[in-house]
Protein backbone atom coordinates (compact mmCIF):
# COMPACT_ATOMS: atom_id res chain seq x y z
CA UNK A 1 0.00 0.00 0.00
CA UNK A 2 3.08 2.37 0.67
CA UNK A 3 4.71 1.82 -2.37
CA UNK A 4 1.07 2.30 -4.15
CA UNK A 5 1.36 5.41 -2.39
CA UNK A 6 4.69 6.74 -2.93
CA UNK A 7 4.31 5.91 -6.93
CA UNK A 8 0.94 8.61 -7.23
CA UNK A 9 1.38 11.87 -7.91
CA UNK A 10 2.63 14.63 -5.06
CA UNK A 11 -0.10 16.68 -3.92
CA UNK A 12 -2.02 13.41 -3.68
CA UNK A 13 -3.88 13.60 0.10
CA UNK A 14 -5.17 9.95 0.67
CA UNK A 15 -4.82 6.07 -0.40
CA UNK A 16 -7.82 4.04 0.85
CA UNK A 17 -7.48 0.37 0.93
CA UNK A 18 -10.48 -1.36 -1.08
CA UNK A 19 -11.48 -4.85 -1.78
CA UNK A 20 -14.19 -6.78 -3.58
CA UNK A 21 -17.75 -7.56 -2.05
CA UNK A 22 -20.44 -8.91 -3.77
CA UNK A 23 -22.99 -6.45 -5.36
CA UNK A 24 -25.92 -7.03 -2.70
CA UNK A 25 -23.23 -6.61 0.69
CA UNK A 26 -21.60 -3.84 -0.75
CA UNK A 27 -24.58 -1.88 0.03
CA UNK A 28 -23.46 -2.20 3.90
CA UNK A 29 -19.75 -0.69 3.25
CA UNK A 30 -18.60 2.66 1.65
CA UNK A 31 -18.48 2.43 -2.15
CA UNK A 32 -15.80 3.41 -4.20
CA UNK A 33 -16.05 3.78 -7.99
CA UNK A 34 -12.14 3.99 -9.39
CA UNK A 35 -10.83 4.64 -12.81
CA UNK A 36 -9.40 1.60 -13.69
CA UNK A 37 -6.16 2.15 -15.02
CA UNK A 38 -5.29 4.91 -12.54
CA UNK A 39 -7.28 3.67 -9.70
CA UNK A 40 -7.91 7.22 -8.58
CA UNK A 41 -11.15 7.52 -7.04
CA UNK A 42 -13.68 8.88 -9.13
CA UNK A 43 -16.75 9.12 -6.81
CA UNK A 44 -17.30 7.80 -3.09
CA UNK A 45 -20.74 7.21 -1.48
CA UNK A 46 -21.44 6.04 2.25
CA UNK A 47 -23.41 3.05 2.22
CA UNK A 48 -25.71 3.76 -0.53
CA UNK A 49 -29.16 2.42 -1.39
CA UNK A 50 -28.91 1.34 -4.50
CA UNK A 51 -25.50 -0.73 -6.14
CA UNK A 52 -22.99 1.82 -6.84
CA UNK A 53 -19.73 -0.34 -7.54
CA UNK A 54 -18.36 -3.52 -5.86
CA UNK A 55 -15.32 -2.29 -4.48
CA UNK A 56 -15.58 -1.29 -1.00
CA UNK A 57 -13.66 0.40 1.22
CA UNK A 58 -11.51 -1.65 4.09
CA UNK A 59 -10.81 1.51 6.62
CA UNK A 60 -7.16 1.33 6.16
CA UNK A 61 -5.89 4.39 4.68
CA UNK A 62 -2.73 6.28 4.16
CA UNK A 63 -2.71 9.81 4.41
CA UNK A 64 0.19 12.71 3.11
CA UNK A 65 0.62 15.32 5.87
CA UNK A 66 -0.92 17.17 2.82
CA UNK A 67 -4.04 15.97 4.52
CA UNK A 68 -3.83 19.04 7.03
CA UNK A 69 -4.72 22.03 4.78
CA UNK A 70 -7.80 20.88 3.69
CA UNK A 71 -8.91 19.41 7.06
CA UNK A 72 -8.29 22.44 8.80
CA UNK A 73 -10.86 24.30 5.75
CA UNK A 74 -13.14 21.49 6.77
CA UNK A 75 -12.69 22.25 10.35
CA UNK A 76 -13.20 26.00 10.02
CA UNK A 77 -16.17 25.72 8.23
CA UNK A 78 -18.27 22.91 10.24
CA UNK A 79 -17.33 25.21 13.37
CA UNK A 80 -19.04 28.54 11.20
CA UNK A 81 -21.98 26.59 9.99
CA UNK A 82 -22.77 24.97 13.12
CA UNK A 83 -21.78 28.53 15.00
CA UNK A 84 -24.86 29.11 17.89
CA UNK A 85 -25.18 31.40 20.79
CA UNK A 86 -26.54 28.70 23.28
CA UNK A 87 -23.76 28.09 25.82
CA UNK A 88 -25.75 24.08 26.66
CA UNK A 89 -25.74 23.18 22.97
CA UNK A 90 -21.82 22.78 22.56
CA UNK A 91 -21.03 23.45 18.67
CA UNK A 92 -20.03 20.95 16.72
CA UNK A 93 -16.07 20.00 16.65
CA UNK A 94 -15.71 17.60 14.75
CA UNK A 95 -14.73 16.03 11.30
CA UNK A 96 -16.55 12.89 9.38
CA UNK A 97 -13.80 11.41 7.55
CA UNK A 98 -16.73 10.11 5.03
CA UNK A 99 -18.91 12.53 4.36
CA UNK A 100 -16.54 15.64 5.14
CA UNK A 101 -13.13 14.28 3.32
CA UNK A 102 -13.87 11.41 1.13
CA UNK A 103 -16.64 12.68 -0.47
CA UNK A 104 -15.81 15.55 -1.37
CA UNK A 105 -12.08 14.65 -2.53
CA UNK A 106 -13.63 12.31 -5.05
CA UNK A 107 -13.07 13.54 -8.52
CA UNK A 108 -10.35 15.88 -7.79
CA UNK A 109 -7.18 13.31 -8.63
CA UNK A 110 -5.96 13.23 -5.08
CA UNK A 111 -7.66 10.42 -3.83
CA UNK A 112 -6.41 6.92 -4.86
CA UNK A 113 -7.91 3.40 -3.63
CA UNK A 114 -4.66 0.60 -3.45
CA UNK A 115 -7.08 -2.76 -4.36
CA UNK A 116 -6.68 -5.95 -1.84
CA UNK A 117 -7.74 -9.01 -2.29
CA UNK A 118 -6.13 -10.87 0.22
CA UNK A 119 -8.01 -11.77 3.63
CA UNK A 120 -10.19 -9.38 4.92
CA UNK A 121 -13.44 -8.94 7.41
CA UNK A 122 -15.14 -6.57 9.95
CA UNK A 123 -15.86 -7.91 13.10
CA UNK A 124 -19.39 -6.42 14.26
CA UNK A 125 -20.64 -9.81 15.33
CA UNK A 126 -19.57 -12.01 18.04
CA UNK A 127 -19.66 -14.99 15.33
CA UNK A 128 -17.05 -13.15 13.65
CA UNK A 129 -14.32 -13.81 16.33
CA UNK A 130 -14.83 -17.44 15.13
CA UNK A 131 -14.23 -16.26 11.69
CA UNK A 132 -11.60 -13.75 12.46
CA UNK A 133 -9.32 -16.55 14.62
CA UNK A 134 -9.54 -19.17 11.32
CA UNK A 135 -8.02 -16.84 9.09
CA UNK A 136 -5.51 -15.51 11.73
CA UNK A 137 -4.20 -19.15 12.14
CA UNK A 138 -3.83 -19.43 9.03
CA UNK A 139 -2.22 -16.52 8.72
CA UNK A 140 0.49 -18.08 10.89
CA UNK A 141 1.37 -20.52 8.64
CA UNK A 142 2.92 -18.22 7.08
CA UNK A 143 4.21 -15.24 9.36
CA UNK A 144 4.50 -17.46 12.29
CA UNK A 145 4.70 -21.30 12.22
CA UNK A 146 6.38 -21.41 15.49
CA UNK A 147 2.61 -20.27 17.06
CA UNK A 148 0.80 -23.36 16.10
CA UNK A 149 0.89 -26.42 17.84
CA UNK A 150 1.92 -29.69 16.28
CA UNK A 151 0.99 -33.31 16.49
CA UNK A 152 4.02 -35.39 18.93
CA UNK A 153 4.44 -38.33 21.13
CA UNK A 154 2.40 -37.56 25.16
CA UNK A 155 0.50 -34.40 23.44
CA UNK A 156 -2.81 -33.34 22.41
CA UNK A 157 -4.16 -34.13 19.14
CA UNK A 158 -3.95 -31.41 16.65
CA UNK A 159 -6.55 -31.40 13.64
CA UNK A 160 -5.44 -28.37 11.14
CA UNK A 161 -4.68 -24.79 13.07
CA UNK A 162 -4.52 -24.78 16.75
CA UNK A 163 -2.84 -22.11 18.73
CA UNK A 164 -2.20 -23.30 22.66
CA UNK A 165 -0.32 -21.05 24.71
CA UNK A 166 2.73 -22.74 26.48
CA UNK A 167 1.31 -22.17 29.55
CA UNK A 168 -1.33 -24.21 29.17
CA UNK A 169 -2.09 -27.13 30.82
CA UNK A 170 -3.51 -30.06 27.97
CA UNK A 171 -3.73 -33.45 28.45
CA UNK A 172 -2.49 -35.48 25.97
CA UNK A 173 -5.65 -37.27 25.46
CA UNK A 174 -7.88 -34.16 24.33
CA UNK A 175 -8.39 -33.31 20.34
CA UNK A 176 -8.35 -29.83 18.91
CA UNK A 177 -9.17 -27.97 15.79
CA UNK A 178 -9.25 -27.73 13.31
CA UNK A 179 -8.97 -23.38 14.18
CA UNK A 180 -9.11 -23.28 18.33
CA UNK A 181 -6.85 -20.77 20.35
CA UNK A 182 -6.09 -21.72 23.47
CA UNK A 183 -5.12 -19.00 25.63
CA UNK A 184 -2.83 -18.65 28.89
CA UNK A 185 -3.00 -20.66 32.12
CA UNK A 186 -6.53 -22.87 30.42
CA UNK A 187 -6.67 -26.29 31.72
CA UNK A 188 -7.72 -28.82 29.29
CA UNK A 189 -8.84 -32.04 30.72
CA UNK A 190 -8.76 -35.72 29.88
CA UNK A 191 -10.75 -36.72 26.65
CA UNK A 192 -11.61 -32.72 26.01
CA UNK A 193 -12.60 -32.18 22.64
CA UNK A 194 -12.76 -28.61 21.07
CA UNK A 195 -13.46 -27.98 17.52
CA UNK A 196 -13.81 -23.61 15.95
CA UNK A 197 -13.28 -22.05 19.08
CA UNK A 198 -11.25 -19.79 20.97
CA UNK A 199 -10.32 -20.72 25.05
CA UNK A 200 -9.74 -17.28 26.64
CA UNK A 201 -7.35 -16.83 29.83
CA UNK A 202 -7.58 -19.00 32.77
CA UNK A 203 -10.45 -21.15 31.51
CA UNK A 204 -11.18 -24.13 32.68
CA UNK A 205 -12.60 -27.30 30.41
CA UNK A 206 -13.26 -30.30 32.38
CA UNK A 207 -13.08 -33.82 31.51
CA UNK A 208 -15.04 -35.25 28.33
CA UNK A 209 -16.46 -32.20 27.46
CA UNK A 210 -17.08 -31.00 23.95
CA UNK A 211 -16.92 -27.33 22.61
CA UNK A 212 -17.97 -26.96 19.23
CA UNK A 213 -18.35 -23.11 17.36
CA UNK A 214 -17.76 -21.27 20.64
CA UNK A 215 -15.87 -18.67 23.11
CA UNK A 216 -15.31 -19.55 26.62
CA UNK A 217 -14.96 -16.71 28.50
CA UNK A 218 -12.21 -15.70 31.15
CA UNK A 219 -11.87 -17.53 33.79
CA UNK A 220 -14.83 -19.79 33.20
CA UNK A 221 -15.10 -23.41 33.77
CA UNK A 222 -16.96 -26.08 31.87
CA UNK A 223 -18.17 -28.94 33.92
CA UNK A 224 -17.40 -33.01 32.55
CA UNK A 225 -19.35 -34.01 29.96
CA UNK A 226 -21.06 -30.82 29.43
CA UNK A 227 -21.63 -29.60 25.66
CA UNK A 228 -20.82 -26.05 24.33
CA UNK A 229 -22.21 -25.86 20.87
CA UNK A 230 -23.15 -23.33 18.56
CA UNK A 231 -23.85 -22.11 15.06
CA UNK A 232 -21.18 -20.82 12.50
CA UNK A 233 -22.17 -18.12 10.63
CA UNK A 234 -19.74 -18.35 7.62
CA UNK A 235 -19.59 -16.38 4.40
CA UNK A 236 -21.28 -18.83 1.53
CA UNK A 237 -18.16 -19.95 0.17
CA UNK A 238 -19.57 -20.74 -3.24
CA UNK A 239 -19.94 -16.55 -3.51
CA UNK A 240 -16.80 -15.21 -4.22
CA UNK A 241 -16.11 -12.10 -2.33
CA UNK A 242 -18.81 -13.01 -0.02
CA UNK A 243 -17.93 -11.13 3.26
CA UNK A 244 -19.00 -12.44 6.57
CA UNK A 245 -22.67 -11.38 6.76
CA UNK A 246 -24.19 -9.38 10.29
CA UNK A 247 -27.16 -10.61 11.45
CA UNK A 248 -29.58 -9.09 13.41
CA UNK A 249 -29.70 -10.48 16.97
CA UNK A 250 -33.24 -11.39 16.85
CA UNK A 251 -35.67 -12.88 13.89
CA UNK A 252 -38.63 -10.95 13.21
CA UNK A 253 -40.30 -12.78 15.82
CA UNK A 254 -38.21 -12.14 18.38
CA UNK A 255 -36.31 -15.36 18.75
CA UNK A 256 -32.42 -15.26 18.96
CA UNK A 257 -30.40 -15.87 15.75
CA UNK A 258 -28.59 -18.89 16.04
CA UNK A 259 -25.70 -17.86 16.02
CA UNK A 260 -21.83 -19.18 17.98
CA UNK A 261 -22.47 -19.45 21.47
CA UNK A 262 -20.16 -17.24 24.02
CA UNK A 263 -19.86 -17.38 27.15
CA UNK A 264 -18.75 -14.51 29.92
CA UNK A 265 -16.02 -13.99 32.15
CA UNK A 266 -16.33 -16.08 35.19
CA UNK A 267 -19.14 -17.92 34.43
CA UNK A 268 -19.91 -21.51 36.20
CA UNK A 269 -21.14 -23.99 33.81
CA UNK A 270 -22.47 -27.24 35.47
CA UNK A 271 -21.59 -31.26 34.58
CA UNK A 272 -23.45 -33.08 31.65
CA UNK A 273 -25.64 -30.07 30.21
CA UNK A 274 -25.51 -28.52 26.67
CA UNK A 275 -25.72 -24.81 25.79
CA UNK A 276 -26.23 -24.44 22.55
CA UNK A 277 -26.69 -20.67 20.21
CA UNK A 278 -26.40 -19.25 23.72
CA UNK A 279 -25.02 -15.71 25.31
CA UNK A 280 -23.54 -15.61 28.44
CA UNK A 281 -23.11 -12.90 30.63
CA UNK A 282 -20.22 -12.23 32.70
CA UNK A 283 -20.08 -14.05 36.41
CA UNK A 284 -23.25 -16.25 35.67
CA UNK A 285 -23.56 -20.07 37.41
CA UNK A 286 -25.76 -21.60 35.44
CA UNK A 287 -27.71 -24.67 37.04
CA UNK A 288 -28.91 -26.39 33.77
CA UNK A 289 -28.96 -26.87 30.24
CA UNK A 290 -29.89 -23.62 27.52
CA UNK A 291 -30.74 -23.68 23.95
CA UNK A 292 -31.20 -20.18 22.05
CA UNK A 293 -30.86 -18.08 25.28
CA UNK A 294 -29.62 -14.83 26.34
CA UNK A 295 -28.75 -15.43 29.92
CA UNK A 296 -28.37 -11.94 31.71
CA UNK B 1 -9.11 -82.58 46.41
CA UNK B 2 -10.14 -79.14 46.23
CA UNK B 3 -13.51 -77.49 47.93
CA UNK B 4 -15.15 -74.40 47.49
CA UNK B 5 -17.26 -72.87 50.00
CA UNK B 6 -20.22 -69.97 48.62
CA UNK B 7 -19.72 -67.61 51.61
CA UNK B 8 -21.77 -63.81 50.92
CA UNK B 9 -25.30 -62.50 51.07
CA UNK B 10 -27.03 -60.47 53.75
CA UNK B 11 -28.12 -63.35 56.08
CA UNK B 12 -31.28 -61.22 56.40
CA UNK B 13 -33.58 -64.03 57.48
CA UNK B 14 -31.07 -64.53 60.46
CA UNK B 15 -31.57 -61.36 61.76
CA UNK B 16 -31.02 -59.89 64.79
CA UNK B 17 -27.83 -62.80 65.09
CA UNK B 18 -26.34 -61.67 61.83
CA UNK B 19 -26.45 -57.68 62.43
CA UNK B 20 -23.74 -58.44 64.60
CA UNK B 21 -21.94 -61.43 63.02
CA UNK B 22 -21.64 -62.78 59.33
CA UNK B 23 -23.80 -65.82 58.97
CA UNK B 24 -21.85 -68.44 58.61
CA UNK B 25 -19.67 -67.33 61.60
CA UNK B 26 -22.89 -67.92 64.10
CA UNK B 27 -21.72 -70.92 66.10
CA UNK B 28 -23.64 -73.59 66.85
CA UNK B 29 -22.20 -76.82 69.57
CA UNK B 30 -19.68 -73.47 70.30
CA UNK B 31 -18.03 -73.67 66.51
CA UNK B 32 -18.91 -71.25 63.76
CA UNK B 33 -21.23 -73.25 60.79
CA UNK B 34 -18.51 -72.45 59.04
CA UNK B 35 -15.89 -74.16 60.95
CA UNK B 36 -17.92 -77.74 60.98
CA UNK B 37 -17.85 -77.51 57.43
CA UNK B 38 -14.27 -76.71 57.30
CA UNK B 39 -12.95 -79.54 59.83
CA UNK B 40 -15.66 -82.16 57.30
CA UNK B 41 -13.36 -81.28 54.30
CA UNK B 42 -10.21 -81.23 56.40
CA UNK B 43 -10.86 -84.96 56.90
CA UNK B 44 -11.50 -85.72 53.86
CA UNK B 45 -7.71 -84.39 53.06
CA UNK B 46 -8.79 -81.14 51.21
CA UNK B 47 -6.61 -78.12 51.39
CA UNK B 48 -8.00 -74.41 52.37
CA UNK B 49 -7.19 -71.14 50.40
CA UNK B 50 -9.66 -67.89 49.87
CA UNK B 51 -10.57 -65.91 46.69
CA UNK B 52 -12.69 -62.12 47.83
CA UNK B 53 -15.42 -60.86 45.49
CA UNK B 54 -15.20 -56.96 45.38
CA UNK B 55 -18.68 -57.39 44.24
CA UNK B 56 -21.80 -59.53 44.52
CA UNK B 57 -21.10 -61.75 41.35
CA UNK B 58 -24.34 -63.89 41.89
CA UNK B 59 -23.49 -68.17 42.86
CA UNK B 60 -21.86 -68.82 39.66
CA UNK B 61 -19.85 -65.83 39.97
CA UNK B 62 -17.15 -67.13 42.49
CA UNK B 63 -16.53 -70.37 40.27
CA UNK B 64 -15.64 -67.99 37.49
CA UNK B 65 -13.20 -66.20 39.93
CA UNK B 66 -11.58 -69.26 41.17
CA UNK B 67 -11.22 -70.88 37.96
CA UNK B 68 -7.57 -70.71 37.40
CA UNK B 69 -7.07 -72.29 41.15
CA UNK B 70 -9.82 -75.06 40.32
CA UNK B 71 -8.28 -75.87 36.98
CA UNK B 72 -5.12 -76.65 38.58
CA UNK B 73 -6.25 -80.21 37.95
CA UNK B 74 -8.80 -82.33 36.23
CA UNK B 75 -9.97 -83.44 39.80
CA UNK B 76 -13.31 -82.86 40.64
CA UNK B 77 -14.28 -80.46 43.51
CA UNK B 78 -16.74 -79.87 46.05
CA UNK B 79 -18.70 -76.79 46.32
CA UNK B 80 -20.54 -76.22 49.38
CA UNK B 81 -23.30 -73.42 50.48
CA UNK B 82 -21.75 -72.09 53.60
CA UNK B 83 -25.40 -71.67 55.18
CA UNK B 84 -26.39 -75.65 55.76
CA UNK B 85 -25.30 -77.86 58.40
CA UNK B 86 -25.54 -81.47 58.31
CA UNK B 87 -23.27 -84.65 58.73
CA UNK B 88 -21.57 -84.29 55.24
CA UNK B 89 -21.70 -87.07 53.27
CA UNK B 90 -18.69 -86.27 51.52
CA UNK B 91 -16.72 -89.98 50.73
CA UNK B 92 -20.04 -91.23 49.82
CA UNK B 93 -21.07 -88.40 47.41
CA UNK B 94 -17.30 -88.66 46.18
CA UNK B 95 -18.20 -92.93 45.74
CA UNK B 96 -21.24 -91.92 43.72
CA UNK B 97 -19.91 -88.99 41.17
CA UNK B 98 -17.44 -91.34 40.47
CA UNK B 99 -19.76 -94.22 40.08
CA UNK B 100 -21.88 -92.59 37.51
CA UNK B 101 -18.97 -90.77 35.80
CA UNK B 102 -20.74 -87.54 34.64
CA UNK B 103 -20.05 -84.41 35.03
CA UNK B 104 -22.12 -82.89 38.57
CA UNK B 105 -23.66 -84.63 41.29
CA UNK B 106 -26.30 -82.22 43.55
CA UNK B 107 -27.02 -83.54 47.20
CA UNK B 108 -30.87 -83.61 47.74
CA UNK B 109 -32.40 -84.18 50.56
CA UNK B 110 -36.61 -84.69 51.79
CA UNK B 111 -38.57 -82.78 53.05
CA UNK B 112 -42.42 -82.36 54.48
CA UNK B 113 -43.60 -79.30 52.36
CA UNK B 114 -42.09 -79.38 49.08
CA UNK B 115 -44.11 -76.17 47.59
CA UNK B 116 -41.73 -74.30 49.57
CA UNK B 117 -38.88 -74.93 47.95
CA UNK B 118 -37.06 -75.91 44.61
CA UNK B 119 -37.04 -79.36 44.24
CA UNK B 120 -35.20 -81.68 41.84
CA UNK B 121 -36.89 -84.25 39.70
CA UNK B 122 -34.63 -87.27 38.92
CA UNK B 123 -34.67 -91.01 37.46
CA UNK B 124 -34.82 -92.77 40.69
CA UNK B 125 -32.80 -95.84 39.26
CA UNK B 126 -29.76 -94.01 38.34
CA UNK B 127 -30.13 -90.21 40.16
CA UNK B 128 -30.18 -88.43 36.41
CA UNK B 129 -31.76 -85.04 37.29
CA UNK B 130 -34.77 -84.27 34.41
CA UNK B 131 -35.72 -81.02 35.63
CA UNK B 132 -35.90 -78.20 38.49
CA UNK B 133 -38.96 -76.74 39.61
CA UNK B 134 -39.02 -73.77 41.62
CA UNK B 135 -42.16 -73.89 44.44
CA UNK B 136 -44.51 -76.81 42.58
CA UNK B 137 -48.16 -76.10 43.66
CA UNK B 138 -48.31 -80.01 42.26
CA UNK B 139 -46.65 -82.56 44.30
CA UNK B 140 -43.90 -83.35 41.45
CA UNK B 141 -40.83 -84.54 43.85
CA UNK B 142 -40.03 -84.08 47.75
CA UNK B 143 -35.96 -83.58 47.18
CA UNK B 144 -34.58 -80.35 47.05
CA UNK B 145 -31.18 -79.23 46.58
CA UNK B 146 -29.13 -79.77 49.70
CA UNK B 147 -26.56 -76.83 48.47
CA UNK B 148 -23.93 -79.10 48.36
CA UNK B 149 -21.97 -80.45 44.98
CA UNK B 150 -19.29 -82.24 42.96
CA UNK B 151 -18.06 -80.96 39.90
CA UNK B 152 -15.61 -82.09 37.58
CA UNK B 153 -13.10 -79.40 36.79
CA UNK B 154 -14.76 -79.18 33.01
CA UNK B 155 -18.05 -77.40 34.08
CA UNK B 156 -16.00 -74.28 34.27
CA UNK B 157 -16.08 -73.70 30.86
CA UNK B 158 -19.95 -73.52 30.95
CA UNK B 159 -19.64 -70.22 32.69
CA UNK B 160 -19.86 -67.95 30.25
CA UNK B 161 -17.00 -65.20 30.25
CA UNK B 162 -19.20 -61.68 30.39
CA UNK B 163 -18.62 -60.66 26.42
CA UNK B 164 -19.21 -56.74 27.14
CA UNK B 165 -16.22 -54.68 27.31
CA UNK B 166 -16.19 -51.32 29.24
CA UNK B 167 -13.05 -48.78 28.70
CA UNK B 168 -11.49 -46.99 31.54
CA UNK B 169 -13.24 -43.57 33.53
CA UNK B 170 -16.02 -44.13 32.14
CA UNK B 171 -19.38 -43.55 34.62
CA UNK B 172 -22.32 -46.08 34.29
CA UNK B 173 -25.55 -45.72 35.88
CA UNK B 174 -27.94 -45.53 37.41
CA UNK B 175 -30.27 -47.75 35.77
CA UNK B 176 -28.63 -48.96 32.60
CA UNK B 177 -28.09 -52.78 31.04
CA UNK B 178 -25.55 -53.23 28.84
CA UNK B 179 -26.22 -56.12 26.38
CA UNK B 180 -23.96 -58.94 24.94
CA UNK B 181 -20.75 -58.20 22.59
CA UNK B 182 -21.03 -54.66 23.76
CA UNK B 183 -17.95 -52.39 23.65
CA UNK B 184 -18.20 -49.53 25.43
CA UNK B 185 -14.85 -47.00 25.03
CA UNK B 186 -12.99 -45.02 27.52
CA UNK B 187 -14.55 -41.95 29.36
CA UNK B 188 -18.55 -42.18 28.39
CA UNK B 189 -20.97 -41.87 30.51
CA UNK B 190 -24.42 -43.75 30.54
CA UNK B 191 -27.68 -42.81 32.06
CA UNK B 192 -30.68 -44.61 32.16
CA UNK B 193 -30.06 -46.52 28.69
CA UNK B 194 -30.48 -49.92 27.74
CA UNK B 195 -27.80 -51.06 24.69
CA UNK B 196 -28.45 -53.67 22.88
CA UNK B 197 -25.99 -56.33 21.95
CA UNK B 198 -23.15 -55.85 19.47
CA UNK B 199 -23.35 -51.79 19.92
CA UNK B 200 -20.29 -49.80 20.42
CA UNK B 201 -20.38 -46.59 21.74
CA UNK B 202 -16.97 -44.57 21.32
CA UNK B 203 -15.18 -42.47 23.61
CA UNK B 204 -16.06 -39.62 25.44
CA UNK B 205 -19.90 -39.87 24.30
CA UNK B 206 -22.69 -38.93 26.67
CA UNK B 207 -25.87 -40.88 26.76
CA UNK B 208 -28.68 -40.35 29.30
CA UNK B 209 -32.66 -41.86 28.67
CA UNK B 210 -31.56 -43.60 25.24
CA UNK B 211 -32.09 -47.09 23.51
CA UNK B 212 -29.08 -48.33 21.07
CA UNK B 213 -30.42 -51.16 18.62
CA UNK B 214 -28.52 -53.67 17.85
CA UNK B 215 -25.18 -53.20 16.15
CA UNK B 216 -25.01 -49.67 16.31
CA UNK B 217 -22.01 -47.42 16.12
CA UNK B 218 -22.13 -43.87 17.98
CA UNK B 219 -19.14 -42.07 17.57
CA UNK B 220 -16.90 -39.68 19.90
CA UNK B 221 -18.06 -37.15 21.66
CA UNK B 222 -21.42 -37.63 20.74
CA UNK B 223 -24.52 -36.35 23.26
CA UNK B 224 -27.92 -38.28 22.75
CA UNK B 225 -30.76 -37.71 25.71
CA UNK B 226 -34.14 -37.00 25.92
CA UNK B 227 -35.57 -40.77 24.60
CA UNK B 228 -33.26 -41.33 22.02
CA UNK B 229 -34.20 -44.42 19.75
CA UNK B 230 -31.23 -46.00 17.62
CA UNK B 231 -32.52 -48.72 15.23
CA UNK B 232 -30.40 -51.95 14.52
CA UNK B 233 -27.46 -50.87 12.49
CA UNK B 234 -27.62 -46.95 13.12
CA UNK B 235 -23.92 -45.19 12.51
CA UNK B 236 -24.16 -41.62 14.52
CA UNK B 237 -21.04 -39.58 13.39
CA UNK B 238 -18.37 -38.05 15.72
CA UNK B 239 -19.30 -35.12 17.74
CA UNK B 240 -23.27 -34.71 17.06
CA UNK B 241 -25.94 -33.75 19.69
CA UNK B 242 -29.62 -36.42 19.33
CA UNK B 243 -32.34 -35.03 21.21
CA UNK B 244 -35.48 -37.24 21.01
CA UNK B 245 -34.11 -38.81 18.02
CA UNK B 246 -36.35 -42.02 16.81
CA UNK B 247 -33.83 -43.35 14.45
CA UNK B 248 -35.26 -46.03 11.73
CA UNK B 249 -32.30 -49.23 11.00
CA UNK B 250 -29.61 -48.92 8.81
CA UNK B 251 -29.16 -44.99 8.30
CA UNK B 252 -25.98 -43.31 9.28
CA UNK B 253 -26.59 -40.14 11.03
CA UNK B 254 -24.36 -37.14 10.17
CA UNK B 255 -26.24 -33.99 11.49
CA UNK B 256 -27.12 -33.49 14.83
CA UNK B 257 -30.96 -33.99 15.51
CA UNK B 258 -31.73 -31.09 18.43
CA UNK B 259 -35.21 -31.06 18.62
CA UNK B 260 -37.08 -34.77 18.89
CA UNK B 261 -37.99 -35.77 15.37
CA UNK B 262 -37.96 -39.06 13.32
CA UNK B 263 -35.66 -39.90 10.67
CA UNK B 264 -36.77 -42.01 8.16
Amino acid sequence: MLEFHKTKPSGTYCTILGTEATRTQSLEYGCIVENKETHEVLHYVEKPETYISTTINCGIYLFSPAIFKPLETIFKKNLEENYNFDLNTPSKEIIRLEQDILIPLAGTSKLFVYDTTRFWSQIKSSGAAIYANRHYLAIFQDTHPERLAKNGKGKPTIIGDVSIDPTADVHPSAVLGPNVTIGKHVTVGEGVRVRESIILEGATLQDHCCILYSVIGWNSSVGVWTRVEGTPNDPNPNKPFAKLATMPTFTNDGKLNPSITVIGSNVQIPSEVVIINSIVLPDKSLSGSYKNQIIL
Amino acid sequence: MKALILVGGYGTRLRPLTLSCAKPLVEFGNKPMLLHQLEALVDLGVKISMSLETEPLGTAGPLALAKDYLMQDNEPFFVLNSDIICDFPFKEMVKFHKHHGKEGTIVVTKVDEPSKYGVVVYDYENGRIQKFVEKPQEYVSNKINAGMYIFNSSILQRIPDPSAKIGNNCRIGPNVTIGPNVVIEDGVCIKRCTILNGAHIRSHSWLDSCIIGWKCVVGRWVRMENVSVLGEDVSVKDELYINGGRILPHKSISDSVPEPQIIM
